[in-house]
């Protein structure tokens, strides 16, 4: 048991080091440092134009999409190379936010369903951080339950028509591209009737419109599709086989091992060190201490949960489904950890912004909370996963399963 | 990077696993459960000849000279079998002691019995309420000779020797305390078993009159090393937790996947689905603190303070939750003392005190924490 390099990954790591050393742009080190749930802003710079540099500065020396082949535009690393890299690139990983989606879902999908000239296409730009990519999957209509969606896409001609809404699509107002699960046949059950498609996110008769969050903040958008006409060759998989390419797209998801998962508490752990409470300072109080005790194993938990997956990468083994704790234990402890560090501030705790303590670091913090806990697949989906693929417990009792689509209750009262 | 067990060690768990399931059946427990026995002796002679009591103990010593982390993996089946033996006491109290303060006379005294499962020992710590602090001993000594009285001592019953932690100053400061050795058939030893949580590992109050008493370590020492002890420890015990709670997982799974209730599996029903995936969340946090724990332990390290007290709250915290749970998916026949949910859920607790509570662990992580950040 250690924690060592074998000799190539150290070697790696040091060429790693070296080169963001030399290349990463340091004057955004000290805010991107301190950027923390709800609150990832430069003073000073926008911060998509820096990130879309870093991006393109690490292409060009082949540090982007470690993982993908190199033909794509990546650099063909082992996935214990990634990890290392996103270790050493430390706070500039920040900047790759935008690129998350497009990188780790679209990618992949484009890689194993995309036809070669447009892998070639689309791939490298991509990678570089030129062209930024969506996931167009969640409607109104399906959240937790993705394959309930109902935008239609119909033939005609070579070319596919679609009309709909999709929601909860994170940097659609910034991206070239999207994939777009549709249903393409509503007479058959909900999951045998979808078909995946890429398009150009400037095609006519696609409107964005941003949603404005609990948080008041600006992350996610609605879009909208009126006879958006997207070429045959743009689809992905078979007619009717969406649903098994949208699995690839999740999975692709959940594999990206190492990426860490916020929970607040070194910024907890860092307020408490220093804060003063009438009877005394806020670290020697029995209460306090109590509370930090038990968020503290639970962050060490997932860190070292997170250094076990990296050891099974590093011996070529696929790391066990340990790793799908990690969104379950921070979404909901971020939360409590932020409600918590208000507490400690009294009555002021409900100012916020500027005028608030360290700026509103907390207050942000929690408004922004509850979206952790349902994006990416909400707690409740994250324990089903756990105990049925894990734990091997019964699936959920699917009444809709066997139902054709538009035969299925759309309302639950009248 | 490997953090995790070497394919050896993962062997040596294998080879434990199966052992303690043909030797430490839930029938066998029993035995010690209802009173027939004070602790399963065949089993204890059993684990000598196998190798796995003296496993961390050199080799000039009658051990296998092993390590700490072929110790964990051992102590993580123990935990999972729920082993009626004085484990933790001897192996990881008495003999870690020995280990780390004995002279040389008192290592060849006592480490080759402790190996081939002779001598049972134990620490003699607590003295009623109250946590491992240094105020809380009483218990004095003086030329040679202890005055006091010891509750709880784990396995106190059945120990042939106990490290004893003794009053030796009164300055308030934690080089008032010393260790000492005390055979417990010598003279001016009184002792009574006690009833408590978890009849399958007895408790004992010890009376010393008078009682002679040879050091062990330095004068003033003892404090010091009774931390070292405890963090040992702190971690052994973790790994027996996290064999509890896994096993105590299972047995929920297994339950929730036979028992048929409306019409189907209560495993299908997303309340029991969402409580055995919350167990397995606090099961995997354990688990790999606890890793962290074994490594700092294996290698000495300077983090050893911090990681044992972050495996020992994770692991109690874990195997209380998934003990309790697993009765909860059980309904009414867990709570049965026919079901074995109960032996399980009686370990869980007594282990969250054994060490001192929860609390004071807690107390500990921050103060460590604190140290490292300061330094």
């Amino acid at each position: 048991m250690n924690f060592d390099d074998t000799p190539q990954e150290a070697e790696f790591r040091s060429q790693a080091r070296a080169w963001i050393d030399a290349n990463a742009p340091k004057q955004y080190e000290e805010e991107l440092r301190k950027s923390s749930l709800g609150r990832t802003v430069l003073k000073n710079a926008n911060i998509l134009d820096v990130a879309k540099a870093w991006q393109k500065k690490k292409a060009d020396a082949g540090w982007a999409c470690l993982h993908w082949p190199k033909e794509y535009g990546g650099r063909g690393s082992s996935p214990i190379e990634r990890v290392i890299w996103q270790q050493e690139e430390g706070p500039f990983g920040q900047l790759s936010r935008m690129f998350i989606i497009g990188h780790g879902m679209c990618g992949p999908t484009m890689m194993a369903f995309a036809r070669e000239e447009h892998k070639r296409t689309y791939l490298p730009p991509l990678a570089s951080g030129e062209k930024v990519w969506c996931q167009l999957f969640s409607e109104p209509a399906g959240g937790s339950d993705v394959a309930g969606l109902r935008t239609r896409a119909e033939k005609d001609g070579d070319d596919w028509v679609v009309n709909g809404q999709k929601i909860w699509t994170s940097g659609a107002h910034y991206s070239d591209f999207g994939i777009l699960l549709t249903r393409t046949d509503p007479t058959v059950p909900k999951h045998k009737g979808l078909t995946m498609f890429f398009l150009d996110m400037k095609s006519p008769g696609v409107e964005i419109r941003p949603i404005k969050q609990a948080s008041g903040a600006s992350d996610f958008n609605e879009v909208y599709f009126t006879n958006v006409r997207i070429p045959d060759h743009q689809r992905l998989g078979e007619v009717g086989d969406g649903w098994n390419v949208s699995l690839t797209t999740l999975m692709n998801e959940r594999s990206a091992i190492g990426a860490a998962v916020s929970t607040g508490f070194p910024e907890l752990f860092e307020y408490c060190s220093g804060l003063m409470l009438e009877e005394g300072p806020a670290i020697e109080d029995r209460a306090v201490r109590s509370k930090l005790a038990n968020w503290a194993v639970k962050a060490s938990g997932l860190k070292y949960t997170s250094m076990r997956a990296i050891s099974a990468l590093s011996r070529g083994q696929r790391p066990g489904p340990e790793n799908s704790i990690g969104k379950l234990v921070a979404g909901s402890m971020i939360q409590d950890v932020a409600t918590y560090a208000l507490d400690l501030q009294g009555a002021n705790g409900v100012v916020s912004g500027e005028d608030a303590e360290l700026a509103g670091r907390f207050q942000a913090m929690l408004l922004r909370a509850p979206g952790t806990r349902v994006e990416g697949g909400t707690d409740e989906i994250m324990r089903n996963i756990i105990a049925e693929r894990v734990l091997g417990l019964p699936g959920d009792i699917r009444v809709d399963k066997d139902v054709p689509f538009n035969k299925i209750p759309t309302k639950g009262r009248g | 990077m490997n953090f995790d067990f070497s394919d050896d060690q993962k062997q040596l768990r294998d080879q434990a696993r199966k052992f303690l399931a043909e030797k430490c059946s839930p029938k066998a427990v029993r035995v010690v459960l209802d009173g027939k026995a004070p602790y399963d002796k065949e089993l204890w002679k059993g684990l000598a000849e196998m190798g796995f009591l003296g496993v961390a103990i050199p080799e000039e010593f009658g051990g296998a000279g092993a390590g700490h982390l072929e110790l964990c993996v051992i102590a993580e089946e123990m935990g999972r079998a729920n082993a009626p033996v004085p484990f933790s006491s001897t192996v990881y109290l008495a003999a870690e002691a020995l280990l780390i303060a004995g002279s040389d006379a008192q290592k060849k005294k006592w480490l080759p019995a402790i190996a081939t499962g002779e001598a049972i020992g134990t620490l003699a710590l607590f003295e009623g309420k109250g946590n491992p602090t240094p105020k809380n001993v009483k218990l004095t000594a003086a030329n040679g000779a202890l005055n006091g009285v010891k509750k709880p001592v784990p396995d106190g019953a059945i120990a042939n020797f106990a490290v004893v932690a003794a009053r030796t100053g009164s300055s308030g400061r934690e080089n008032d305390i010393s260790l000492f050795l005390v055979d417990l058939r010598d003279r001016g030893v009184e002792v009574k078993s006690l009833t408590n949580l978890d009849p399958t590992r007895g408790q004992a109050e010890i009376a010393f009159n008078d009682c002679k008493a040879e050091p062990l370590g330095g004068a003033g020492e003892g404090w010091s090393i009774l931390t070292q002890v405890l963090d040992r420890a702190a971690v052994l015990c973790a790994f027996e937790q996290v064999g509890g709670s896994d096993r105590t997982l299972e047995m929920g799974r297994d339950y929730a996947l036979d028992r048929i209730a409306f019409g189907r599996q209560i495993g299908s029903f997303q309340a029991i689905k969402h409580m055995l995936a919350d167990m397995y969340v606090s099961a995997t946090l354990a688990r790999s603190n606890s890793y962290y724990g074994a490594w700092a332990l294996s290698t000495n390290a300077a983090e050893l303070p911090e990681a044992a007290a972050a495996a020992r709250i994770s692991a109690t915290q874990a195997f209380q939750h998934c003990a309790k749970n697993n009765i909860q998916v059980h309904g009414g026949m867990g709570f049965t003392w026919e079901f074995d949910c109960h032996m399980y859920y009686r370990r869980a607790n007594a282990m969250a005190l054994g060490l001192g509570s929860l609390s004071y662990w807690e107390d500990q992580l921050i103060d460590r924490m604190r140290k490292k950040n300061a330094a």
